[in-house]
């Protein structure tokens, strides 16, 4: 098996090179930079701002929610935070969290590339990514929208609020999103090291491959569509008007197209975090490879037939809607596939408890209570009772949200050693993770029930009876937020006071860890020989590596 | 001189040029869902409005769409050519054939702006400015709309594409480009013929497709 080359064990750690976070040093270095881990890193900053701006508004919604009349903000401005908050952690947060952060930093070091594709192209993401936010939060400045984030037409081509800045930095923001995913894709294509075969790929790389194609055929959707608000808003042509000819329902229709994918951009990245993390934490190879990157496929695919269920009240025929609805449950088989795939690959695996696994925990039951209620509301005479209520709400939050941070923090935690060379604390990871969930639930749960019980959605007043779950859920969000706060505080801790990491400090078999922590500026002073696949946890961490060899 | 063509993370040129012609395959994937949504747009109504469809697509003239279908097919085939040449090492010859398109692009632009003004003239405006007195009906509002918008979007890829040759047709003057490095002409030829087909549905879906 192994040649003689294959002997020369310490060649990624060779050559004492500096770290890619001390190569080049100044502000010239870091904004000029073309390394993908310097990229990944700057987007880290810019995703966790938004996380906290869109967090903030989500607290002040849910204090103004505490008490069933007006308190502390007025109706107006209650419209355009839940509007900014769907916008700013949408589009600002959840889509391009894990892709342009992790997908950016581990994709060629899982791959043994010395860098993605085009490095250029990706420095230019994160330029237009910057100047689709400032556009967006510019019109929030401007006064904001108060159309929800979905922008429904004929109200968003009329309302007087600033729909149109918002919709021009959404557009940007999904130019720079094509420009990663192009990138991913050929990257995963072209710079594979020698030796990687398809099945050799890690699944974060399928994962993210899958995000890739759907990011690329359902995002210049989404551009025209609020692209024909923003021209209707500013010239009246009138494109989804009744009153020139025009049907509103063809702008959900184009709309959802992408929007629905969109889930799957959020979720398909924490999956692929969920099967790294399994699979390292169990010392144990998925239960089924084949299956897990199949059915990330599987999703990209369907994710586009689903969209009509989005409106089945919106004046579509019962057979329709039936054909959307079991179309939405393909992806209901799909999911469950990686679930099953995911315990099983518990079973027997030496397991250890710690904060990834932990998160990993909590994304399995989060994405298996929000993907349940999802076929649920893929029914349509469930649909009828739930739609516009708290309970369509709390399932997307539960699914796009729940499982996405959760796939978010783990990851932040799992490749913290990787990414800045140091340990965070343990017990404060685990005491997070367990307060993080908690406020989650807390928050999430209580909606489900004010749903069920007619609570509409959106609504800034409501009859006395719902108090006590809107009080609730309130405290939980601030249980969330807080939460939030401290696991920041942890890792921000860490990465000035943490103990030194080793190279593997999980002992994985991942190929980004056979790389040198922290990496160097290149990734690999010689491009690697892959002669071995991602999980090979029944060789020993000696032959493991001996077997990632300089080619 | 080729040292620089190739980028540090690349191991070879072929690798290199492998990537750039797979992710401009990638682009055009995407472009085509752009235009897609529009196209959806355009069914969509025409399946609302069949007649008034029909009735505003015999307004438009089949001469100066059939004539800048022409247009458009053979500047790809100069395209194609210049191509051709530059794979021959006729830098020259490459830049010259680009240059030629380049006035078919500028021809098809001053025809279409000739549309434009007489449709104009007649008060076929886009959406609430519309006051075409011959076809008054909300579908024929409809066609026009999307022909403006359709067309106008197609005209911005013949804008973007002709200032990528352009700047392709400066690098063939200056010898960059040869037998065994020509990516960037290739590439623009790729966007280019992607211009041209995406005509090729328009023309028959706003000329042709009359009573």
């Amino acid at each position: 098996m192994s040649d003689a080359q294959a002997q020369d064990e310490h060649a990624p750690e060779a050559g004492h090179e500096a770290d890619y976070l001390r190569a080049d040093g100044g502000l010239r270095g870091w904004l000029l930079t073309i390394d993908h881990k310097r990229i990944g890193i700057m987007f880290y900053g810019l995703v966790l701002l938004f996380l906290l701006l869109g967090g903030l508004f989500a607290m002040i919604l849910r204090a103004e929610l505490i008490t069933p009349e007006p308190t502390l903000i007025q109706a107006d401005t209650y419209n355009r935070m839940f509007t900014l908050h769907g916008v700013i952690m949408v589009w600002l947060f959840m889509i391009p969290s894990i892709p342009n952060v992790f997908g950016n930093f581990l994709l060629p070091l899982m791959l043994g590339a010395k860098d993605l594709a085009f490095p250029r192209l990706n420095l230019a993401s994160l330029y237009v990514f910057a100047l689709g936010a400032l556009v967006t939060l510019g019109g929030a400045v401007a006064g904001g929208a108060d159309t929800g984030w979905t922008f429904y037409a004929p109200y968003s081509t009329t309302t007087p609020t600033a729909v149109v800045p918002i919709v021009t930095g959404i557009f940007i923001l999904g130019v720079s999103s094509i420009m990663t995913g192009l990138n991913f894709i050929v990257t995963t294509h072209t710079m594979r090291a020698e030796g990687m075969t398809w099945t050799r790929v890690p699944l974060f790389v399928w994962a993210i491959y899958a995000t890739s194609v759907i990011i690329l055929f359902a995002t210049p959707v989404l551009g025209m569509s609020i692209t024909l608000v923003g021209i209707d808003h500013i010239y009246h042509f009138g494109i989804f008007d009744p009153a020139l000819g025009g049907d509103p329902v063809l702008f959900q229709h184009i709309f959802w197209f992408y929007s629905h994918p969109a889930v799957y951009i959020m979720i398909l990245p924490a999956m692929g975090v969920i099967s790294e993390v399994v699979s390292t934490f169990c010392q144990k190879p998925p239960a089924s490879y084949m299956a897990i990157f199949i059915s990330s496929l599987g999703i990209a695919f369907v994710g586009f037939f689903t969209w009509g269920h989005h409106m089945f009240v919106a004046g579509m025929s019962t057979f329709d809607a039936g054909v959307f609805g079991a179309l939405s449950m393909f992806v209901a088989i799909f999911s469950a596939i990686k679930v099953f795939t995911w315990v099983a690959t518990m079973y027997r695996g030496s397991i250890r408890f710690s904060t990834p696994m932990l998160y990993f925990l909590f994304f399995l039951f989060l994405f298996v209570f929000g993907g349940m209620t999802g076929v649920a509301v893929a029914t349509q005479s469930l649909d009828v009772h739930w739609h516009d209520t708290y309970f369509v709400v709390a399932h997307f939050h539960f699914i796009m949200v729940g499982a996405t941070l959760t796939g978010f923090l783990a990851a932040a935690h799992y490749w913290f050693p990787k990414m800045f060379g140091r340990m965070y604390s343990e017990r404060m990871g685990l005491l997070t993770s367990a307060a993080v969930f908690a406020g989650f639930f807390l928050t999430f749960f209580p909606q489900f029930l004010l749903g069920n019980a007619g609570m509409p959605r959106r609504y800034y007043a409501y009859p006395e009876r719902f108090q006590w779950l809107n009080a609730l859920s309130s405290g939980g969000s601030f249980l969330l937020g807080g939460a939030l706060l401290l696991t920041l505080v942890n890792l921000l801790v860490a990465l000035r006071w943490g103990r030194k990491a080793t190279p593997n400090p999980w002992d994985s078999r991942g190929f980004e860890w056979e790389t040198a922590t922290m990496p160097i500026k290149h990734n690999f002073a010689v491009p690697p020989r892959i002669q071995r696949g991602p999980y090979d946890y029944h060789l020993t961490e000696e032959e493991a590596h001996a077997r990632v060899s300089p080619g | 001189m080729p040292a620089s063509r190739l980028a540090e993370h690349f191991e070879d040129l072929e690798k290199q040029t492998h990537a750039a012609r797979l992710g401009m395959w990638i682009f055009l994937g995407s472009e085509t869902l752009l235009f897609g949504a529009l196209f959806g747009l355009y069914g969509a109504y025409r399946a609302m409005y069949p007649e008034a469809f029909a009735a505003a697509a015999a307004h438009n003239s089949i001469w100066i769409g059939s004539i800048n279908t022409v247009v458009l097919i053979t500047s790809s085939l100069t395209v194609a050519l210049a191509v051709v040449a530059v794979r021959a090492n006729l830098g020259r010859r490459a830049g010259v054939l680009l240059l030629v398109s380049l006035l078919f692009g500028v021809t098809f632009l001053v025809l279409k702006g000739m549309e434009y003004a007489d449709h104009i003239h007649h008060g076929i405006l886009p959406g609430s400015a519309y006051h075409f007195h011959e076809l008054p009906s909300a579908g024929a509002n409809r066609f026009f709309s999307l022909y403006y918008l359709l067309t106008g979007l197609h005209a911005l890829h013949v804008i973007a594409g002709m200032i990528f040759l352009g700047a392709v047709s400066v690098g063939c003057f200056r010898g960059r480009y040869d037998n065994r490095y020509h990516t960037p002409v290739e590439l623009g030829g790729l966007y280019w013929h992607l211009i041209d087909i995406i005509w090729i549905f328009l023309w028959p879906l706003l000329y042709l497709t009359r009573p």
